[in-house]
């Protein structure tokens, strides 16, 4: 099972976009956490961007730079969308909600709390209608979400954009979800190459054993601070350019093992 | 040209109706429903929901005690169901338990234990209580997770959270998995227990009827919460297999609006397009098709359209949301598991409580049970963000 990497998105501190982020992955610029978030890829109707949560403006940022850079029509696309934690400010308002005497929720709150509403606002954004689907597995969100955009790229022989995101819990959950900076990006992945095609991805399996880590030490408190940031590994790959071996962290015991060609 | 095939080789569904297929086979023949006035916990809700009696008697403990919470005491009462365990251990020895996939969907997971640390919290600093454990009770990958440990299963694992299309959503993902080589069975299904943010969360949206909900009539006025789980092992059909096959799925996205079904069904008919174009069918070989039909008035009129534009008005529909309730991302894999049960036996279930479709309506809804022999049926699963599934089901005439 193999899969072009046609387009990159990213949105993370010190990481605005992939021109920007790249020369930092490949070791050539410093990694500095203090440059802000940009959302300026977000492509949502102006009443819905008013209402838009940090977890639903990170993914489509992501989503948004991945589309534009492949140069390819949204609506030809299928989408993953991989989140371990969802839209955690959603869920807190509505637990907090709950414990008022009238318990009276917000319906727009109760919209946003399900687990694909970046997806849906995606799909609204753009007019997609293609196959779409929202997933996570805890730290291993990043490797499972890919394990299907590859299959959903490959069986329907389609573009298909995974984006991966997360953004840190809400103050009460803090102690009992590690979840440190906000993290997301994007991956264009094609079932043939593209004339912008940067990279394949073949021989993807899951086998047991421990994932890379980073060798500068800051990327790596980044990669564990959050599961959208387990991608870091690949995206450094892609960055560098070249052929390797990765292998990204999976299920406990387990890694996802796959061999990466850059152009 | 025609998908490969997937047999349904073990199957298992417990809900309002009972804990396992027999509970749910007889209730839906003698048309008796599992809904009842709203007892859940303290909510003080003019609703009806469908409850799975005993969830709060029967904690996991000792190994499991770690995933403690009703969406996994669900989960697990459910496995323990109609051998769907030794089932599921038997294809482990088969193929290797790290050869087979587990894709559960589920959409609010076990947000019932975050409700409740909430309730706990320290009045003065506001801290929750030091044994909350999210990570196995209210991430999303929790229920897939402890399902994956109980069943001693070690390959791909997924969680699939599309809202009321999620556990529909699993079929079509193990499907992809498996043409893809990533694991060569996969246990698919879903859970959703029943949690003050849904049912209040349905109510301020207007959406929960204070009456069993009547889909198709033409005084329905909203849905009933309810909660499920059911699991079913998938494995490639055999030639001439006469089990139930998993014959095609259809996915798409509305693109309309993050709670309001696209009026004319736009995605809804793209999916059920999907499911026929995969199996290599006709509209007119569907022998019946069990619908969303959520009793809300404009997710029944939506449906109704696009299974219109699709099927044209002879197709036998019905709604089983009367006898369980809307059991959210549980839904598509308690119907999908109905619908095995109807091939298997040539049943065509009523819409439990509707007494007078809607004259605006004209999906050919039946009003009470039929007995045929059925050889292709559809289930339709849709939930919010506009994400839509279709699942085609059949089985070899034998």
């Amino acid at each position: 099972m193999s899969a072009w990497v046609s387009g990159v998105g990213v949105c993370a501190p010190g990481l605005p976009d992939w021109p920007s982020g790249r020369p930092v992955l490949a070791g050539s610029r410093p990694y500095g956490p203090e440059a802000a978030l940009r959302f300026d890829r977000v492509r949502l109707p102006r009443n819905e961007a008013r209402r838009a949560t940090l977890t639903v403006r990170l993914a489509l940022q992501a989503a948004g730079e991945a589309l534009d850079a492949a140069g390819l029509d949204a609506g030809r696309c299928g989408a993953v969308f991989a989140c371990a934690g969802g839209n955690t400010e959603a869920l807190d308002a509505l637990c907090q909600a709950l414990l008022e005497p009238e318990r009276a929720l917000s319906p727009g709150q109760f919209n946003h709390s399900v687990h694909n509403a970046p997806l849906g606002y995606w799909s609204i954004a753009t007019g997609s209608m293609r196959p779409a689907v929202s997933v996570g597995a805890f730290d291993a969100t990043f490797a499972a979400g890919l394990l299907e955009a590859v299959a959903l790229a490959r069986l329907e022989w389609r573009p298909v954009l995974l984006v991966a995101y997360d953004t840190p819990p809400p103050l009460a959950l803090r102690p009992f979800r590690a979840v440190g900076a906000p993290f997301g990006l994007a991956l264009l992945l094609t079932p043939e190459p593209l004339p912008g095609s940067i990279a394949t991805l073949r021989d993807l399996r899951i086998r047991p054993g421990a994932a890379d880590s980073l060798p500068d030490e800051r990327l790596e408190r980044l990669r564990l601070s959050n599961p959208a940031a387990r991608a870091l590994p690949l995206l450094r790959r892609l960055a560098i350019g070249g052929s390797a071996a990765l292998a990204l962290p999976y299920l406990p015991a387990a890694r996802l093992e796959l061999n990466v060609q850059v152009r | 040209m025609a998908i490969k095939p997937l047999a349904l080789t073990a199957r298992t569904v417990t809900n309002a109706l009972g804990r396992g297929l027999d509970a749910s086979l007889s209730a839906l023949r003698c048309g008796e429903s599992g809904l009842r006035p709203c007892d859940f916990e303290d909510a003080a809700l003019a609703t009806w929901i469908g409850r799975v009696a005993g969830l709060e008697d029967e904690p996991l403990r000792g190994d499991f005690a770690a995933f403690d919470c009703r969406n996994n005491r669900l989960a697990r009462l459910a496995l323990e169901q109609d051998d769907f365990a030794a089932a599921a251990a038997a294809a482990a020895a088969r193929y290797g338990p790290d050869r087979i996939g587990v894709f559960v969907g589920t959409s609010t997971s076990g947000i019932g234990a975050t409700e409740q640390a909430y309730r706990q919290r320290d009045p003065a600093t506001g801290a929750l209580p030091e044994n909350f454990d999210y990570q196995h009770t209210h991430n999303v990958f929790s229920a897939a997770d402890f399902i994956r440990s109980w069943l001693g299963l070690s390959g791909v694992a997924l969680a699939l959270s599309t809202a009321c299309s999620s556990s529909a959503k699993a079929f079509a993902s193990a499907w992809r998995q498996m043409s893809a080589g990533f694991c060569d069975a996969a246990v698919v299904g879903g859970v959703d227990s029943l949690c003050l943010t849904t049912l209040y969360g349905f109510n301020a949206l207007g959406l929960a009827s204070p009456r069993p909900c009547r889909p198709w009539d033409i005084e329905r006025d909203g849905l009933n919460v309810g909660e499920a789980a059911g699991f079913a092992l998938l494995e490639w059909a055999e030639p001439e297999d006469w089990r139930v096959l998993l014959r095609g799925y259809g996915e798409s996205s509305d693109a309309h609006h993050m709670t309001a079904a696209h009026p004319e069904g736009a995605g809804a008919a793209l999916a059920m397009e999907q499911a026929l174009a995969r199996a290599d069918a006709r509209p007119e070989q569907v022998d019946y098709i069990n619908l969303h039909g959520t009793a809300t008035p404009l997710n029944d009129a939506a449906e109704d359209r696009a299974v219109l534009r699709v099927f044209g008005p002879d197709t036998p529909c019905s709604s089983t949301k009367g006898w369980t309730g809307h059991t959210l991302g549980a839904a598509g894999i308690t119907e999908a598991i109905f619908v095995s049960l109807c091939l298997e036996r040539g049943l065509i279930p009523a819409t439990l409580n509707t007494r007078q479709r809607d004259p605006e309506l004209g999906a050919g809804v039946v009003l009470d049970n039929r007995e045929r022999p059925l050889a292709l049926a559809l289930s339709n699963s849709f939930g919010f963000g506009g994400t839509n599934c279709s699942l085609l089901f059949g089985r070899n005439a034998g």
